[in-house]
């Protein structure tokens, strides 16, 4: 613990977190530590606990034992949407846009917890909400045409192919404005090509958004090329830790991803 | 004769929904000297319409009661159409709510007229105190993180009994100071009578929704919580509830001019075509306002997808009751212009099973179209409640009970054949969203998927 | 870094059991309702204990008639997750088909025109015995209808959508009954296929004669009483034997728990989930009869309320559970016989209603329900 504290004060910090649904164990006493500007991953075979891992640190779920820090600031406990005005955003394996709304009005919802004009501007139409509502129209304009999405702002989010909905959805994950920026399975379905984009995608956005990412991947491209540290889960309970060059030359996680045998041939 | 009087309806909608699509797109028009006198003109033509010259009326008894039908049953289907449309929250009890308001109003101004004051100002300073109580509570429990609906709920409902436990005592207090300038019925007062007549209705009208609304938030606090089919059936349960007080009226409640089950009569008929329209036109501007900003979008998005919504910051819980307490507020306006119109209220008109229609016209318009809920509620109100009676008349006694055969027919088909209503999502005018400008031109650059590159070149 | 479990055992080991804050107010409003509740019972039961069984019958009656509609609901819920709204007036057809039989066709008098010989006692049995079938299977045909045209066609929509045109089916056979050619908007006094008899119980059981007041302090029940209760066990017993042993009951309990995989593993889910509505109707017929029975007045709303107050039953002892649907029922018929005797008699609408969101609030699953796992 000594270290921990002589050390730079981690973003992210989870300590001994538990999770269990009745008597399933889904995550088994946790720990991760996130520095600021890290990018890091977070891998393991199916059902090893990365998403629920994701749903305890957003607090879709609350941990059964242990405890969650972001910024210092112990955030288990917390209802989700305090979570994400304090700085995390996330996005989500199987997509979810608000599927009858447009494009722009996905991104600018993000902004809603950061608008300064109240329920009663909007009501009247103060100029207070008309200038609210031009910057943020302005400011989710901008994250779209980072994403090269401006020509397609007034459509439904619903009916966009599968790898602009996805860039859709860490444009509006962009807008809430995080400092820790949760991305699961975001190469999920794309081709060759369209991963390249998305590695190439997430180490701008970090640069320019001074962020610090923790990604769920299956596509050992993606996390081996631009993550810097990996942690390896399986069955709820993490198995190794280190870079992408320890983690591949690791039998334990051989083992996990591809059996006893091939561990041992290995 | 019955082709004649067919055609004369049809074409009575059609002038309508012309006369709607006329208001809203003049509503919308970006010069405000337009639309204040487009709205003015629009009001003038439907007055005209209703004046009397010299026994010639363009618009005859029965058609001017569907038309203050129609405007009621619009706003209640407006508010019903924020809570499920919009928000996505089944609620079946939007008509107790409409009740409620209806009644409320309707005490306030009949103890008026009938020289007692203590409707108006037990019920004025009720709200008041009430909704200062569930200010501060709802300040004092942000204090804490995670507390059991249960708890919050002991909270509130102890501020409100408390706050209106006192407003009866200050409302009886303050009784003797206005009881003296009210006068009897036959003889009014100068506070019953003119203008201040007009002034205290207005109030009247507002306190209902207000009244409404306060109750909304203390029965949506708890049952919000329970998910859609739980809230629709504790929804539906509400509506019978409050159908059963209002039948019980005289016996339960301490309110004997409710006259329970025999009805509610002698209620002052203060709604003018002026006061409906400009209620009318409240409820269209203020929800068109809210549904156009950022709360409007986070209402969207929690029908969208509830766990998103968390994600994006939003809080869910609170947003769901906002809405369902704008949406009651809206019931209870068109309750209390409901009740001067007519004149005379009687908890049959409650029932629950009637108050299936604001559910069925906003389905026919369309979820989530505000246009929609509008056209359909007095297309609804002409068609049905005027033409298929006047048709069905045919059958004598049976007419309402095969006006009640057929509704569900039609709903059924819609549902199956067009479920995302008639309209869809298709708005007029004023309440279009504003359109932004896309910055595609500006960019130059057509989307091609490669995306790191054109960021290279923009940062 | 490594903080280890203190145990290891499933459950929910070495849990910090975290108190919400303020958790007393709301648990202190509940105790100090129960105490009400239970003071108002308490001085009634010492004051004279004969009303309290009384209603306490009267109670039970009830409890028992919505314990068989309230399986149709549970059942249908628990399989297609769809407040079958129309399941409450499929109980009201029930109970108008027995009226005709009964009233017009004289249906329950056949076995006497067949064979005169036959004693009167098992004559009686049998007819009504064949009445009730009719009812229930007119019932069943009604909701495999319904069932076929309102709601499967909506399988794929939202929930919502299949929730409006159960209203509307609803709607429908409400006014439909109400047509003066198919029966009238009015209460129209029921015949009854067999004589109720009742009993007083008070030094032994005597029988009530007609035109004598049993003494004062008697409990009386009646012969349709002990039917209910009879019949209402026996469903139970039917209706979990066949979800429990029968190949039917496996593929409900399979489609109920994942549709999709039941599909695949060559279950029939549009026959299956047409069997449940089957089921449930059946039910819900058998319960109308007696009903109608009981309380020997029927209109064409009757099914609203009971058919509500049987969900909100269903959905008190946990919504897909069995044994849960029959307890809820319970809870709700004395619920409503004691608001009637002690509190006041249009208030137990509302009390059915206050249960309801209380049970929900406190147990949101209801009191059998398995609690459910949230997916992200």
């Amino acid at each position: 613990m000594m270290e921990n504290i002589l050390q730079t004060s981690p973003i992210l910090q989870l300590q001994g977190v538990t999770k269990f649904f009745g008597g399933l164990c889904a995550v088994k006493s946790f720990d991760l530590k996130l520095n600021k500007g890290d990018l890091a991953g977070l891998i393991g075979p199916n059902g090893a606990g990365k998403t629920t891992a994701f749903n305890l640190i957003t607090g879709l779920y609350q941990p059964t034992k242990g405890e969650i820090h972001f910024n210092g600031e112990q955030i288990s406990g917390m209802d989700p949407h305090e979570i994400t005005r304090m700085g995390i955003a996330r996005t989500f394996q199987n997509i979810r846009l608000f599927p009858n709304l447009t494009v722009l009005d996905n991104v600018r919802i993000a902004y809603h917890a950061h608008i300064d004009y109240s329920m009663a501007d909007s009501i009247f139409r103060s100029p207070r909400f008309s200038r609210g509502e031009k910057e943020l129209t302005e400011k989710a304009q901008d994250f779209l045409s980072i994403f090269q999405l401006e020509g397609i702002q007034d459509e439904l989010a619903k009916n966009l192919p599968y790898g602009e909905q996805r860039r859709v959805e860490i444009a509006r994950a962009l807008a809430c404005d995080p400092k820790l920026l949760l991305l699961d399975e975001p190469a999920a379905g794309m081709n060759p090509r369209e991963i390249i984009n998305l590695m190439e995608l997430i180490g701008f956005i970090r640069e320019r958004f001074n962020l610090t990412i923790l990604l769920i991947e299956h596509q050992m491209r993606v996390v081996m090329g631009i993550c810097e540290h990996i942690t390896v889960m399986d069955f709820g309970e993490v198995i190794a830790r280190g870079n992408p060059n320890e983690i591949q030359n690791n039998p334990q996680v051989v083992e996990a991803y591809l059996g006893k045998g091939a561990a041992n041939a290995a | 004769m019955e082709v004649g009087f067919l055609l004369g309806s049809l074409l009575k909608i059609a002038l309508l929904l012309g006369y709607l699509y006329g208001l809203l797109r003049v509503m919308g028009h970006p010069k405000l000297w337009v639309k204040a006198l487009g709205v003015l003109a629009a009001f003038a033509v439907i007055q005209v319409a209703l004046t009397d010259f010299n026994g010639f009326k363009l618009l005859n008894a029965f058609d001017q009661g569907l038309l203050f039908q129609a405007a009621t049953m619009t706003m209640v289907a407006l508010g019903l159409n924020l809570i499920y449309g919009f928000n996505g929250q089944f609620s079946l009890g939007q008509w107790g709510f409409y009740g409620i308001g209806a009644y409320c109003a309707a005490d306030i101004t009949y103890r008026w007229v009938n020289g007692d004051a203590r409707g108006f100002l037990v019920v004025g300073i009720g709200i008041i105190l009430g909704g200062l109580a569930i200010w501060g509570i709802g300040a004092f429990l942000k204090r804490y993180r995670g507390i059991p609906v249960l708890s919050s709920f002991t909270f509130y409902i102890l501020g409100v009994v408390a706050a209106g436990f006192l407003a009866v005592k200050l409302g009886a207090l303050l009784n003797p100071l206005f009881a003296p300038l009210l006068g009897t019925p036959a003889n009014p007062g100068p506070l019953a009578s003119g203008l201040a007549l007009q002034v205290v209705f207005f109030f009247a009208v507002i306190f209902a929704g207000a009244f409404t609304a306060e109750i909304s938030f203390l029965f949506g606090l708890p049952v919000l919580s329970l998910g859609s089919d739980y809230f629709g059936i504790a929804t539906l349960g509400f509506a019978i509830v409050i159908n059963t007080l209002m039948v019980n009226s005289d016996t339960i409640l301490p309110f004997p001019e409710m006259k329970g089950g025999r009805g509610m009569i002698g209620i002052p008929k203060l709604t003018t075509w002026f006061w409906a329209f400009f209620f009318l036109l409240v409820v269209i501007i203020l929800m068109r306002n809210l549904i156009h900003s950022s709360t409007g979008r986070a209402i969207m998005s929690v029908r969208e997808d509830e766990t998103a919504s968390r994600a994006m910051g939003i809080n869910v819980a609170e947003n769901k009751l906002l809405t369902f307490v704008v949406g009651c507020f809206f019931a209870g306006i068109g309750g209390a212009v409901y009740a001067h119109y007519i004149g005379f209220l009687s908890p049959g008109t409650f029932d629950f099973l009637v108050g299936f229609n604001p559910l069925i016209i906003v389905v026919f318009g369309g979820l989530g179209s505000m246009t929609g809920t509008i056209a359909a509620s007095f297309g609804w109100v002409f068609f049905l409640e005027g033409l298929l009676r006047v048709l069905l008349s045919q059958m004598g006694t049976e007419a309402p009970t095969w006006r009640y055969v057929l509704y569900p027919i039609t709903l059924l088909l819609l549902i199956l054949i067009r479920p995302q209503g008639l309209l869809g999502n298709v708005e007029w005018g004023f309440l279009k969203s504003v359109k932004v400008a896309s910055r595609q031109k500006e960019a130059g650059t057509p989307p091609t998927g490669d995306a790191p590159q054109s960021i290279q070149e923009g940062a | 870094m490594q903080f280890p479990l203190s145990s290891s055992k499933p459950g929910i080991p070495g849990a910090v059991k975290k108190r919400a804050p303020l958790a007393w107010v709301g648990q202190s409003f509940l105790i100090i309702l129960a105490i009400i509740v239970v003071a108002i019972l308490g001085t009634n039961l010492v004051k004279d204990p004969s009303l309290f069984a009384q209603y306490f019958i009267s109670g039970l009656q009830l409890g028992f008639v919505y314990a068989m509609i309230a399986l149709g609901y549970t059942m249908v819920y628990g399989i297609v997750k769809l407040i079958n709204f129309a399941h409450g007036d499929v109980f009201m057809v029930g109970a108008f088909v027995s009226y005709y039989c009964v009233a017009r066709f004289q249906l329950h008098m056949w076995p006497l025109n067949v064979f005169p010989s036959m004693s009167v006692g098992l004559a009686t049995i049998l007819g009504s015995v064949s009445v009730i079938l009719i009812s229930m299977i007119v019932c069943v045909v009604l909701a495999v209808t319904i069932e076929k045209v309102a709601y499967k066609p909506l399988r794929d929509a939202p929930r919502i959508a299949a929730l409006i045109t159960a209203i509307g089916v609803s709607f429908f056979l409400e006014y439909f009954g109400a047509l003066s050619f198919v029966y009238t908007p009015r209460f129209i006094p029921y015949e009854r296929p067999f004589p109720v008899t009742a009993w007083y119980i008070q030094d032994g059981i005597h029988k009530v004669v007609a035109g004598v007041t049993p003494p004062a302090g008697a409990i009386t029940f009646s012969n349709i009483f002990l039917i209910i209760v009879v019949a209402s066990i026996i469903v139970q017993i039917v209706l979990q034997y066949l979800v429990r042993r029968t190949k039917m009951g496996i593929a409900m309990r399979a489609t109920s728990f994942d549709k999709a995989a039941a599909r695949l593993m060559g279950i029939n889910v549009d026959s299956v989930i047409s069997f449940t509505f089957a089921i449930g109707a059946a039910f819900a017929g058998l319960g109308g009869v007696l009903y109608a029975i009981a309380y020997s007045s029927i209109w064409a709303q009757l099914g609203i309320l009971p058919g509500l107050k049987a969900f909100i039953a269903a959905v008190l002892g946990g919504i897909g559970s069995i044994p849960g649907a029959l307890v809820g029922a319970l809870i709700m018929g004395q619920a409503e016989a004691m608001t009637m005797g002690f509190i006041s008699t249009p208030m137990r609408d509302a009390v059915a209603f206050t249960i309801l969101i209380l049970v929900l609030l406190v147990r949101p699953t209801g009191i059998f329900g398995e609690p459910e796992q949230e997916k992200a």
